[in-house]
């Protein structure tokens, strides 16, 4: 089986973002950006898909500008095989990505796809769920654990009241929780190697979808700062101010 | 050697390594270094991880399980190790202590060590260098390896800040193999060992930690009749002064990429806790007096990467690199201290609370003004050697 794992280049989970002074977005001139936590997890399933003999390629996807090749070594490094980097300097918002992916998904005709739940950047949770939309494939989200057995997948979700177990057919688009597994560092002798394989270049323009953006942003703002509490004598105390002061009681 | 040229390539310096590195790093954050700074405990952790990922593997030639890296993709992992907030002084010289043993030692040595350091099976990360009554005066060094009549070697005498000797199996050590007066330049008659020190310990070696203000290992060494097998000599005897010079650039080359490591670390504490940080109802780097000595920090941080990118294109082409290597960590440690010293102006009383980071990293970077080699001694040596100007040393 092959795997297609599509990854996004983000802010540096460690950094703590700055909201850009005209309010448009958040600041990332000269931030340090990495792969987002939730596709490091998808590549690492992958991985270990291959490793276990249940894959026997890992084709890792990526949308964005040049820079975004440097995600996809990471990835390679990590232990996939090749990588597609889909080249554009537009904004992409989650349905141009699902459609971007649907190309190469069609093109490579993947087992399974798989990818984060949401990026950490604008926490969209949408693009996965999108893509198996638009291929017509099962999907299942939020994955703590992937087996597979007979041409098909249990996936198991994370959901409010507890587990959730689902059984999908495969090809499915699967997207993966913080939980499903640990991601391996690259290790240097694999960053070397990683340098030798292949990264095929695809201009977005020439995959003949709309990639334009559908959702406008106005304005971006720091959520407000957290006002210190206060402390209150008793559970009457307590009532009255919910009441009176915060109106969140009648 | 033949003249190759050599190259600064402004585009592509070790990218590929950098996020991978930083990516471990960030496993490894402020709180894990803050408590191995209150217990003075080695970050073991860490340096397993590192290991583990072969980075600190990445000078040891392919054939004895390295990657063959030069010096610049060194300086390029050290640098991401510092600029992500960690210490790389816990295990820099697992990285180029070897390069001793690879270019002066005996087939034999190299087959039998290199693997294994490359493996991380052992530690070769501890230097002997440095004695409490000669300090920077290295060649009048008096700790001696006398031959025995069997052919090994019987040391005694004292070493001190010889640093990570407990979290090491191996040390090289220089010493004494003919008396000074019986040579006819004082930079012979010294010889390098590489010293067992599993062996060692115990029969004639003692170590003993020095407590000191950063978090780093270094201990005092005492040699009483320390008998050490004759197969034990890298190289030549009396030759061992130049083999320890070879390596010196290396190293000086590496710390000075941990410098801008570090620098970059203050610049982006101090740049962002200036933009964030309100008082007289706006951020406190509106003012030039905030703002400025960040930019100055990062301008000079600036020029000194361009001084170890120089000596590193240099040192990998197989050219001479003496006075670039020193002036390289000169101005590193320099820029990094500058950096340090106004990141921890800029935080003002909150630079000396333990929780930013700040104080701790303030205290690490002042290190690299002293060692591996003082300030003076390389302003001394460019005095003397570079522009021909009277001896000091
Ligand atoms: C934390 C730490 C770790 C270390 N790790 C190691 C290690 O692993 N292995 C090792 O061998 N050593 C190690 N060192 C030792 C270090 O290399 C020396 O401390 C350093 O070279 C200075 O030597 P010294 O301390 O004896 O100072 P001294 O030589 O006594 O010098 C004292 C001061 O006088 C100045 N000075 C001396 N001579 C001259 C001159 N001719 N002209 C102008 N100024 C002069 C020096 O610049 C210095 O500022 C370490 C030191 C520290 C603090």
């Amino acid at each position: 089986m092959k795997v297609l794992v599509a990854v996004k280049r983000t802010i540096d989970p460690n950094v703590k973002v700055r909201v850009k002074s005209d309010q448009t977005g958040v600041e990332t001139a000269n931030v340090k950006m990495a792969m987002n936590p939730f596709c490091e997890i998808a590549v690492e399933e992958a991985v270990r898909m291959k490793e276990a003999g249940s894959a026997n390629e890992v084709v890792a996807v990526s949308a964005g500008a040049d820079k975004a090749q440097e995600t996809l070594r990471t990835a390679l490094a990590m232990g996939a095989d090749r990588a597609v980097h889909i080249v554009t300097e537009a904004e992409l918002q989650p349905l141009a990505v699902a459609r971007l992916l649907k190309v190469i998904a069609d093109e490579e005709q993947p087992g399974l796809v798989i990818m984060g739940k949401q990026a950490i950047d604008d926490d969209s949770n949408q693009t996965g769920q999108m893509l198996a939309a638009l291929l017509g494939w099962p999907q299942a989200t939020f994955a703590s654990e992937i087996e597979f057995k007979d041409g098909t997948a249990d996936v198991t979700r994370e959901i409010d009241g507890g587990l959730e177990t689902l059984n999908v057919n495969l090809p499915a688009v699967v997207t993966t929780d913080l939980r499903l597994n640990e991601p391996r560092y690259a290790s240097l002798p694999n960053i070397m190697k990683a340098k030798k394989k292949p990264i095929d270049r695809r201009e977005a323009d020439a995959l003949g979808v709309d990639i334009s953006p559908r959702l406008a942003i106005h304005k971006v703002e720091e959520p407000p700062k957290r006002e210190a509490g206060i402390k209150v004598a008793d559970v009457a105390e307590l009532v009255a101010k919910l009441r009176d002061d915060a109106k969140v009681i009648g | 050697m033949s003249e190759q040229r050599a190259f600064i390539d402004l585009d592509d310096d070790h990218r590929e390594l950098r996020e991978p590195v930083s990516a471990l790093c960030a496993r490894y954050p402020g709180e894990y270094w803050r408590e191995k700074d209150r217990e003075r405990a080695y970050p073991e952790e860490f340096v397993q991880a590192l290991t583990d990922a072969g980075f600190l593997a990445a000078l040891i030639p392919e054939r004895y399980g390295g990657s063959g890296l030069g010096i610049g993709a060194g300086a390029a992992i050290l640098e991401e190790i510092h600029a992500s907030g960690c210490n790389g002084g816990a295990c820099h010289a697992q990285m180029y202590t070897m390069g001793t043993v690879l270019r002066h030692g005996s087939d034999q040595q190299k087959e039998t060590y290199l693997p294994q350091i490359a493996s991380g099976a052992r530690r070769l990360q501890a230097f002997g260098v440095t004695e409490p009554t000669t300090g920077s005066d290295t060649t009048q060094l008096r700790t001696t390896a006398e031959r025995r009549p069997d052919g090994d070697y019987t040391v005694n005498g004292q070493k001190v800040w010889i640093s990570r000797a407990e979290h090491s199996d191996l040390l090289l050590l220089l010493a004494r193999t003919t008396p000074a007066a019986e040579t006819k330049k004082r930079t012979e008659g010294l010889s390098v060992f590489l010293v067992e020190l599993e062996r060692a310990v115990g029969n004639g070696l003692e170590i003993r930690p020095i407590r000191t203000m950063i978090n780093h290992a270094t201990t005092e060494l005492f040699f009483d009749d320390l008998v050490i097998p004759g197969s034990s000599l890298i190289g030549e005897e009396g030759r061992g002064f130049r083999y320890i010079l070879d390596g010196m650039n290396a190293e000086r080359i590496l710390i000075a990429a941990e410098c801008i490591g570090d620098s970059r670390w203050f610049i982006e504490k101090a740049s962002a806790y200036a933009t964030e940080r309100q008082v007289f109802g706006r951020p406190i780097g509106a003012n030039q007096g905030v703002q400025f000595p960040i930019a100055e920090a990062y301008a000079q941080m600036e020029a000194a990467r361009l001084m170890v990118q120089k000596a590193a294109a240099l040192f990998d082409a197989g050219r001479p690199c003496g006075p670039e290597a020193n002036m390289a960590k000169l101005l590193a440690a320099e820029a990094s201290w500058k950096a340090a010293d106004t990141c921890l102006q800029t935080h003002g009383g909150f630079g000396f609370a333990e929780e930013y980071d700040v104080e701790r990293k303030f205290r690490e970077a002042r290190l690299y003004r002293v060692a591996p080699i003082s300030t003076n001694l390389v302003l001394a040596y460019l005095g003397q050697h570079v522009l021909g100007m009277p001896r000091s040393y």
